[in-house]
């Protein structure tokens, strides 16, 4: 992956830097304004590595007064600012901008309110998502979505994509999960949108902030919903001798009336790649293998459980373990928890793309892929978060190669059109960030586009908080959008990735 | 009205002046053309919840009402796709044939009109986002739809979502359309999510004698693993004898004590699951030596009817008002209200639904400051004829309101959709 377009250099703004840090000096405290070329490195990117941009400055502020105060003088002064959370998004959101202000929420680090009596968390932004429900599990809570980064995605960062994972089929994603958010807008105007209660009247801003890809505003609080923990979670893992036969049992399962917990598919070059990766145990002879997981009371899962296996039965299943314990179904989980890092052991670089489509055209999805993968050349393994339609198809190739750099692109574009042509859409979880952005016309019209711009227009007049993303800036449905790895050099190489 | 502007022969227009284009391309044009002429309209589905919210200044009405039908049901899916203003009623048919349901449970403010049921049509529905009793459970309005397309204030037509759950491509317009009350966009289809019906319910009703008790209750129900699907209180006003009298007739059933003040919480799923979960809540709330009734499916599904309709406030004449709190406050608000307004509390603690029998806004006024301060808010769903709104029926504060103006402002920017029905200037 080579250049990306993005937003006019303002040289002007990059010869006032150091006007520029001296005055962010006098804003926060002087540990927290970064500007020399080696502080500002670990900033370059998030975890869309192949793109990387050096920042004018970093700025850590350690509240939201600070947060405003920055914003403000940035708003007066037309300085770009890029917000960043932990920066393990996949899809450029966080990129820095070389004439931009790269704010780091990473000092917003603390729970501020644990409120049992109205089940939900009080949270500052810079927290990991893990780190709500470390704070909760003592008392048999939990914060539902699970993004696979959950360990060191900050919450904030959450709310920013509208992030969800592998649980979000039943539970929903992060803007299912929350109550209220404190945000400050880019002229320095601190709102408050929800609180402690469901549904506040008036216009959902809340709604509209959560999934923005920080375009809108900079949040410095989260009150997130917590939830009890489920009596019993069991799951189920189910090998199936051909493609068409696991999808089709995949979407019997949620038209039957089951809502899963979590429903996962893997093809057969995953299977064999997570179990040579992690030893899950997986039956190498399957074509396809599906991961169910049941939650609820004990009869409830029973019942359940009883369900899926005639499914499966009923579409030819050829293996079907149940876990039997806590050890056992977490032992089921760590191959597809795997897949990523399996992958990047078979190929010198990998692309993950991130579509969704209807639950129906699973199977569809998938021989179109494989048909695709014969085409190109190139080997794909294939995951999905098989219960909401949500493909993570991972292309492998050597990126040294240009002609199959070329040819991968062409590949992972033409994934994420037919996600389109079968009625899905090009991210289910990722965000647009840089990397989708030109792919927003396969989507939306002239219509649909303008009105959102207009959205942010009116919110950031002058377009400072973070240019570049989410919207087309070429005005042309280039071809571009996947995650690039380059020899398993994940930005961050320990984080699952499902 | 002779200021009446002809704005397109082909699109019709009844003896009163109501427009009632048939379709996307009839609502574009007659937007675009009220654009062009700074003639603002009203927009209203079949008239069932027209009376919530403020009245519109507008020269022109125009009535979505003939934009109707199922335009793409699949069970398999878990979506349907409906035109905007489908009968709630007819969408709940075509899903129950199926055995699925729209979760959110609609409310039938029909009964507090004019006491027949009338759900009105589902773009209406999700432009008020009132969800009924499953709420804590299972979320609101805005979290059942998937996707949208309707008419801005420019009569641009736009859309946003699309058919699948997992979606993150673009500012996510489906929420803010959801409780905007028309005046962001004239919706043409709507795609919501829907899920299978449960097998079975049953209610479990208990009676507490103070209120400290029944948050007692509520706070265990909300925190235990055994999922119930709706709780609420229902209590005795003594010094009331009209609604008491109301009361004990809507909620006469064989196996409930309606003459005195009740919790009631509903278990949902396939029956030995309900059987499991009654039996682990009744350890947990304390209850195998209390005195409480179960409803069993039959009585249980007309209870929760009679809830989600507001039955205990048919046909009210005076101001009702629908106010959500932080459960954690609910006691100090009983208090509040015990013997001094009619009431009863849904959604585990958080919802409550007033009476408030008085012209004097100053009651309004004290409630609406409590909603504040408990971190909560207020809206005046019906209001009493004397009503004279100089207490706004919405609750919002300055910078809401800023952000809001903009919003609308890059939706509709000459104000022409159902102007001022939530706020002046919105």
């Amino acid at each position: 992956m080579s250049e990306i377009a993005l937003p006019k250099i303002d040289n002007s703004i990059l010869n006032r830097k150091s006007e520029i840090v001296k005055k962010l000096l006098k804003l926060t405290n002087i540990e927290n304004v970064l500007s020399e070329a080696d502080e500002l490195r670990p900033y370059e990117t998030d975890a869309l590595s192949v793109y990387t941009q050096t920042p004018l400055a970093v700025v850590l502020p350690e509240n939201t007064e600070e947060v405003s105060e920055i914003l403000k003088y940035c708003h007066s002064e037309n300085i770009k600012v890029v917000p960043r959370g932990a920066g393990t998004g996949l899809s450029g959101g966080a990129l820095p901008l070389q004439d931009a202000i790269l704010l780091g929420l990473g000092k917003f680090n603390k729970i501020l309110e644990i409120d049992y009596e109205n089940k939900c968390v009080v949270t500052q932004p810079g927290v990991t998502n893990l780190g709500i429900t470390h704070a909760v599990q003592h008392k048999g809570f939990y914060y539902a979505p699970d993004p696979s980064s959950q360990l060191a995605c900050s919450i904030g960062g959450n709310v920013a994509e509208n992030s969800g994972g592998v649980h979000s089929l039943k539970y929903g994603t992060t803007t299912n999960n929350i109550l209220g958010v404190q945000m400050v807008m880019m002229d320095g105007t601190i709102s408050r949108f929800g609180g402690k209660t469901f549904d506040q009247e008036g216009y959902d801003l809340m709604g509209l902030i959560c999934g923005s890809e920080g375009l809108l505003g900079v949040v410095t609080e989260v009150t997130v919903k917590i939830l009890k923990k489920p009596e019993v979670v069991r799951a189920a893992l189910i090998g199936f001798p051909s493609i068409k036969e696991g999808g089709d049992a995949a979407s019997e399962i949620i038209s039957s009336g089951i809502v899963p917990a979590g429903m996962e598919i893997m093809d057969k070059a995953l299977i064999e790649a997570t179990d040579n990766f992690s030893k899950a145990g997986y039956p190498r002879d399957a074509e396809l293998l599906l991961i169910v997981e049941l939650d609820g009371t004990d009869s409830e899962v029973n019942e359940l459980i009883k369900k899926v296996e005639a499914i499966c039965k009923k579409n030819n299943c050829s293996s079907l373990k149940l876990s039997n314990s806590e050890k056992e179904r977490l032992s089921f989980w760590a191959g597809r928890k795997a897949a990523f890092p399996a992958c990047g052991a078979m190929a010198p670089d990998y692309y993950c793309m991130d579509g969704s489509i209807p639950r129906g055209k699973l199977a569809e999805a998938l021989l179109e892929i494989k048909k695709l993968s014969e085409k190109y050349e190139l080997p794909v393994a294939n995951c999905f978060h098989a219960g909401d339609g949500n493909l993570h198809p991972l292309i492998m190739f050597d990126g040294n190669d240009k002609e199959q750099l070329r040819k991968t692109e062409e590949f992972g574009s033409e994934i994420l059109k037919t996600c389109v042509r079968l009625g899905g859409v090009i991210t289910g979880e990722h965000g647009v960030g840089i990397e989708k952005r030109e792919l927003m016309c396969e989507m939306f019209n002239d219509n649909d586009i303008q009105q959102q711009l207009s959205i942010k227009k009116s919110l950031d007049e002058k377009n400072l908080l973070n240019p570049g993303k989410v919207y087309p800036i070429l005005r042309k449905c280039a071809e571009e959008g996947r995650v690039h790895v380059h020899k398993n050099k994940d930005k961050f190489p320990d984080l699952p990735r499902f | 009205m002779s200021t009446k502007i002809k704005i397109n022969s082909q699109i019709f227009q009844d003896s009163n002046n109501v427009y009632y284009p048939k379709d996307e391309t009839e609502v574009s044009d007659l937007i675009r053309e009220l654009y062009k002429q700074d003639s603002p309209t009203e927009i209203i589905g079949n008239n069932s919840k027209s009376f919530i919210g403020n009245k519109t200044q507008s020269a022109n009405t125009t009535s979505l009402s003939k934009i109707s039908g199922i335009i793409d049901y699949r069970p398999e899916e878990l979506y349907i796709k409906v035109k905007a203003c489908t009968p709630i009623n007819e969408i709940e048919q075509v899903l129950s044939e199926n055995s699925q349901e729209l979760a959110f449970e609609p409310i039938d403010f029909g009964y507090i009109k004019d006491g027949k049921s009338n759900k009105g049509t589902i773009a209406g529905y999700l432009s008020c986002n009132y969800a009924g009793s499953r709420r804590f459970k299972v979320g609101s309005v805005r979290d059942h739809v998937l996707g949208f397309k309707g008419v801005n204030g420019k009569g641009d037509i736009i859309k946003s979502g699309g058919t699948v759950v997992k979606n993150v491509t673009g500012y996510d317009l489906s929420k803010l359309i959801a409780g905007s009350f028309g005046t962001l966009v004239a919706l043409t289809e709507i795609t919501l999510k829907v899920l299978p019906k449960k097998d079975s319910s049953k209610t479990i009703i208990v009676y507490p004698n103070n209120f400290e008790k029944i948050y007692d209750l509520f706070n265990k129900l909300s925190s235990s693993s055994s999922e119930i699907s709706g709780a609420v209180f229902v209590p005795e006003q003594s010094n009331d004898k009209d609604f008491s009298s109301k009361r004990n007739t809507v909620f006469k059933f064989n196996d409930l004590k309606s003459n005195i003040s009740f919790v009631a919480f509903r278990v949902e799923g396939d029956k030995i699951s309900i059987e499991e979960k009654i039996s682990n809540l009744k350890k947990e709330l304390e209850l195998n030596n209390s005195d409480i009734s179960t409803l069993d499916v039959y009585q249980s599904e007309p209870f929760w009817k009679k809830i989600n309709n507001l039955e205990v406030f048919e046909k009210t004449i005076h101001n009702l008002i629908r106010m959500v709190i932080p459960p954690a406050n609910g006691s100090k608000l009983c208090k509040y209200l015990e013997n001094k307004h009619n009431y009863f509390i849904d959604w585990c603690g958080s919802l409550f639904w007033i009476e408030v029998n008085s012209k004097k806004e100053e009651k309004i006024k004290d409630l609406k400051k409590m909603a504040n301060d408990f971190g909560g808010y207020l809206t005046v769903i019906k209001t009493s004829s004397g009503y004279d709104y100089g207490e706004p029926i919405f609750t919002v504060d300055k910078v809401r309101l800023m952000i809001s103006e903009k919003v609308k402002q890059s939706f509709d920017p000459k104000r022409i959709l159902n102007p001022g029905k939530m706020y002046r200037g919105v």
